[in-house]
């Protein structure tokens, strides 16, 4: 049996919508990946702990409420300083188009906005992960 | 191993690879387990378990409050299922334990219970091992809902924990039969709602019923707790305490250590030597036993022992 992947879904910041992050943690289930779901008000440290515990593959950060240029920063940072750099980020929600380029340069794999099939968001997890 | 001692070392990153290295199984995975083994047998094993529901991630997340209050260590294991259908699975023990971020006395690993036949106990017992050598104190291994592996984790714990919340009515029938059993100690959780005396009660009933047909000199206390709120998690704890030194006062936990080992030494063999027969057997031999079996040529008895013979 092959390793199965490992992907955390967290939705940091305060906005209190996880209907999104929950969906997408159901998807990646049945594109037969482990998810650890970790829920509502994770601060980027609480995230990149988990990352670390967990060991895994990558993250998706749920974030509807307009911080992101604020939030996915401090969670790249903080994998960087925790030596977990080749994990990948991948970021849904409200992301504007000039940040969406802006997050990608920063090191983000992939952002996707509302109306992003799931399948579409499962396979380009896979691919991803599955790289290194 | 330079990971195993770096892990050993303190180095979390490491620990965390190291308890996916071993999760993964293979030869590496065994050559780190047999570098670590001399340093586990330290820690205090807890098991936790009980239906969906009642409350598991949320109380593991009060021992640990609890524990790190008194300078203790704190290893989690937490179970979540595989589908048995994609492979994947939801993990979801963490949303409950989000007080414990930050604290390095706590390491929480969540894991899925995979597919392999036996693989849940195998796997939980190895990435226990794995913390255990990390000298953490106590290690709290929460298990999936109801189900065969719950009987399990008696194997693998010192201590187990069987949770249960009020309102399940004649479900507690079922309970006596199994989960009954394996408890040291029985909480009843969600006890601010209704009807938890009365399962508190039956409960009792039912430990009166087990002490008096066999000799066991623990008489597995029954407690309530409302773990949202943390109410009634102390005096768990206090028994948790009461029943590790009951175990070495007794000498009960050696026999349980072997017991232990037992288990796991006969599960492993077992799965070894199928392997074996299955390779030596071959695919295309088993396919045509199994045509053969379903075609009533043959029984499964009789194929057995030929498999077995050949």
């Amino acid at each position: 049996m092959t390793k199965p992947l490992r992907v955390l879904i967290a939705k940091p910041g305060l906005d209190g919508h996880d209907r999104g992050a929950k969906v997408i943690a159901r998807a990646l289930r049945d594109a037969g990946l482990e998810v650890i779901y970790t829920g509502l008000r994770q601060t980027p440290e609480m995230i990149v702990e988990s990352a670390l515990q967990e060991d895994v593959d990558g993250i998706g950060l749920s974030i509807l409420s307009g911080a992101h240029m604020t939030l996915v920063p401090r969670v790249l940072e903080g994998l960087r300083e925790m030596g977990l750099g080749h994990v990948k980020v991948f970021v849904g929600g409200i992301i504007p188009a000039e940040d969406e380029a802006r997050l990608e340069e920063l090191g983000v794999a992939g952002v996707f906005g509302p109306g992003s099939s799931t399948e579409v968001i499962s396979s380009f997890v896979r691919e991803q992960l599955s790289e290194d | 191993m330079e990971l195993v001692a770096e892990a050993l070392d303190g180095d979390r990153h490491a620990l965390a690879r190291l308890i996916s290295l071993v999760e993964d199984d293979g030869i590496e995975a065994q050559e780190a387990l047999a570098a670590l083994y001399p340093s586990t047998g330290q820690a205090h094993l807890v098991g936790v378990t009980g239906p969906p529901g009642s409350g598991k991630s949320t109380l593991v997340n009060e021992f640990a409050k609890a524990l790190r209050a008194r300078d203790v260590t704190v290893g989690i294991v937490a179970v979540d299922p595989t589908s048995p259908f994609t492979g994947g699975a939801l993990l979801g023990d963490r949303v409950r334990m989000r007080d414990l971020a930050g604290d390095p006395g706590v390491f929480i690993r969540s894991m899925a219970t995979r597919g392999s036949l036996g693989g849940l106990a195998q796997a939980t017992n190895d990435v226990v091992k794995v913390l255990d050598a990390a000298e953490f104190d106590v290690i709290l291994i929460e298990t999936v809902g109801a189900g065969q592996a719950e009987v399990e984790i008696a194997r693998t714990a010192h201590t187990t924990v069987v949770l249960e919340a009020p309102g399940m009515g004649d479900e507690v029938q079922a309970l006596k039969a199994g989960l009954m059993e394996i408890a040291d100690i029985l909480v009843v959780n969600k006890a601010d709602r209704p009807g938890a005396s009365r399962t508190a009660r039956a409960l009792e009933m039912a430990v009166n019923r087990n002490m008096a047909s066999n000799d066991d000199h623990w008489r597995p206390p029954i407690l309530q707790t409302v773990a949202l709120d943390g109410s009634g998690v102390s005096e768990v704890l206090r028994a948790i305490e009461d029943h590790r030194e009951y175990l070495c006062a007794s000498g009960l936990l050696a026999e349980r250590e072997r017991m232990r080992v037992q288990a796991e030494l006969l599960n492993l063999l077992q799965h070894k030597l199928l392997d074996q027969l299955l390779d030596k057997a071959g695919e295309e031999q088993m396919k045509a036993w199994i045509e053969r079996i379903a075609a009533r040529e043959v029984d499964v008895y009789t194929a057995t022992r030929e498999l077995c013979e050949a």
